[in-house]
């Protein structure tokens, strides 16, 4: 009886901010605006506007993903071979700037990527060409991939810290050499960390729309900025929701996979 | 003093009626004591909000929104009921097509007449009978240059001055959809409140087609951009113009940033106060917009928010040098060719929408 009221603050946060939200999303998705039950809103990502928008966000992402990987990968590597104490401290100092405000990084990102921004600047210093670089894919894909670095290095370093120190020495009593031990030890042990951190990177890039207002110049239409354009200027919360449902599908397929592979939940961030 | 003195034994009094009188319905807490306001961003010198509740003694409850498609929801919810609110001209009609406002008592708010007739005569286009709204402020939307980008020849005067390959990459548009519309539609000659597909569509092609030439679509970082010299040209809301002059100024820039009507005719917005139908304190809400309508209370407001004031008043009060300042209070004949955005319906607002969409998506 107590454990059910201790659990009870849970359920109602649970209910009012999870389970009634969700509700709500999937009520307006499939009615129109009457009412009336519809499909519409989620058969309209075939339009072609939407269609693009859903693919270039994907693709966007993807590529996020994979750069994040191959930064995180051997920098979380790098960290665990370290002793203890130092690597923490790293880890640390990496997480830090998480502590600051998401919108206040991104704008910085702005600042330093504008025509008349630092790094021109420093360019016209030296007396090199100015480059465009804001309002660029290019400049969306560093603004995920600066953003969700962290959530990539986090679970890979995490999980990599348990792989017990006798697992490597005994491959490397029997004779493999670095990269052996990479591809047969490290790295399939630490594959729930790695989907983990492929899932944590991959649905906020995917849904995202304030990097790709603040450094795409709101030139490049994705997914995300569709959804936020319907609700806060269009008007048409219907067809946010059912977009939204879409979008759904995908962070689906993700928890799905981090469910196949990450079985005991070692690949957790914090 | 005096009258203050006055007004606090008469809110006393009310309040003292409120407890005897009414005890069943109980009136102390909803009668006399509160108005809800909802209002853009950083549209109100705070220290109005101040003095409004010492001289009235009505405790105000202020939240804001950011744009009219978002506010619209909540007061048609009424989940909030919002006492007064400060949406423009096209949405004031919609919500008074779907009957959401309520007409104001102007016996309780005489300090209408420093209201300037000709922006009430204005406001006759999404409230015919000037029944539900009063003017707050208004302003033009024009192209903003930078003197040192832009060659004396080739300086804008037109809409269709933003198509010319020369400024490539050097153009920051509205992100917006009715504004970019608009900046197509009047550089074909058409009205900005057309609800013809042929015409829209030659708009969307037209968007689309300059699409490679614009630097960004852009909101409120316009301002920012232009004054740091991101860009040659700009779309931009009359109301930033006195800040911008300010800040090129205080920054010591080596350019200036000069404003432009187009001749092809702009859009003059207006935002302007209403009542929603499900006020509960209709009287204090009236007490409130009368309060904003004072000559001294106009020119605080001006002075904090920058955007022209239709209060005759309180523009008498300002320095000539203000006055004349044509980029924040421009000519009137120069305003021929301008319209104020109405609204359109459902309909053809999806359809605006889904063109948007595509010059984006392209």
């Amino acid at each position: 009886m107590s454990k059910k009221l201790l659990a009870g603050p849970y359920l109602i946060w649970m209910a009012g901010f999870t389970i009634i939200p969700l509700a709500l999303i999937v009520f307006y998705g499939l009615t129109d605006g009457d009412g009336g039950f519809t499909l519409a809103n989620i058969l309209a990502i075939a339009t072609p506007e939407h269609r693009k928008a859903l693919f270039l966000a994907l693709g966007l992402s993807l590529l996020s993903t994979v750069i994040c990987l191959l930064l995180a990968y051997p920098l979380a590597l790098i960290l665990r071979r370290r002793n203890i104490g130092r690597g923490s401290f790293v880890v640390f100092i990496f997480i830090l700037p998480m502590w600051m405000n998401f919108l206040l990084r991104t704008l910085a990102w702005q600042t330093l990527l504008e025509r008349s921004g630092v790094i021109n600047g420093i360019l016209t210093a030296l007396h090199l060409p100015n480059q465009s670089l804001i309002n660029t894919p290019g400049a969306i894909i560093l603004g995920m991939v600066y953003n969700f670095l962290p959530f990539m290095v986090l679970p890979i370093y995490n999980v990599l810290c348990k792989i017990d120190d006798n697992t490597i020495n005994a491959a490397q009593d029997l004779g493999a050499n670095f990269f052996q031990t990479l591809t047969r030890i490290w790295f399939p042990l630490s594959l729930p960390g790695v989907i983990s951190g492929i899932t944590m990177v991959f649905v906020p890039a995917l849904t995202t729309f304030v990097i790709s207002n603040l450094l795409g110049g709101s030139k490049i239409l994705l997914i995300g900025n569709v959804i936020e354009q319907e609700f806060t200027r269009g008007s048409n919360w219907n067809l946010g929701s059912g977009l939204s449902l879409v979008l759904m599908f995908f962070i689906l397929i993700s928890m799905a996979l981090i469910a196949k592979y990450d079985k005991n939940g070692e690949g957790t961030a914090f | 003093m005096k009258k203050k003195w006055i007004a606090f034994s008469a809110a006393a009094l009310a309040g003292a009626a409120a407890l005897t009188g009414c005890s069943s319905s109980g009136g102390a807490d909803e009668g006399a004591g509160q108005v809800y306001v909802y209002n853009w961003g950083e549209y109100i010198d705070e220290a109005v909000i101040d003095m409004f509740e010492e001289e009235t003694g009505i405790e105000v409850i202020y939240d804001m929104f950011e744009t009219n498609e978002e506010m619209y929801p909540v007061i048609e919810a009424g989940g909030v009921t919002y006492d007064v609110v400060c949406p423009s001209d096209y949405m004031i009609q919609k919500m008074i097509e779907n009957d959401l406002l309520a007409e104001i008592n102007f016996d309780n708010v005489p300090n209408i007449s420093n209201i300037d007739p000709e922006y009430m005569e204005r406001s006759k286009s999404f409230d015919p009978e000037n029944k539900y709204s009063v003017p707050y402020c208004w302003g033009t939307v024009g192209i903003l240059y930078n003197t040192s980008m832009v060659a004396p020849e080739d300086v804008p005067t037109k809409w269709a001055d933003l198509w010319d390959e020369k400024f490539s990459g050097e153009i920051l548009m509205q992100d917006s959809v009715r504004d970019a519309f608009m900046v197509a539609l009047k550089s074909l000659g058409y009205s900005m409140n057309t609800t013809n597909d042929a015409e829209l569509q030659e708009a969307r092609d037209l968007l689309i087609a300059q699409k490679p030439l614009v630097q960004a679509y852009v909101i409120d970082q316009v301002r920012d951009k232009m004054i740091g010299g991101e860009a040659a040209v700009g779309v931009i809301y009359s109301g930033e113009m006195l800040y911008i002059q300010e800040e090129v100024e205080n920054l010591g820039l080596d350019y200036d940033l000069e404003y432009v009507i187009p001749e092809e005719g702009t859009n003059v917005w207006i935002d302007s106060w209403v009542i929603p139908a499900n006020a509960k304190n209709k009287e204090n809400a009236e007490k409130w917009i009368d309060f904003l309508c004072r000559p001294d209370i106009a020119k605080m407001n001006f002075e904090y928010i920058t955007y022209p004031t239709p209060n005759k008043g309180a523009f008498d009060l300002l320095d000539e040098e203000v006055q004349n300042n044509k980029a924040v209070f421009p000519d009137i004949d120069s305003l021929e060719n301008s319209e104020v955005f109405q609204y359109l319906g459902d309909e053809v607002d999806a359809l605006y929408n889904n063109y948007w969409k595509e010059v984006k998506s392209n």
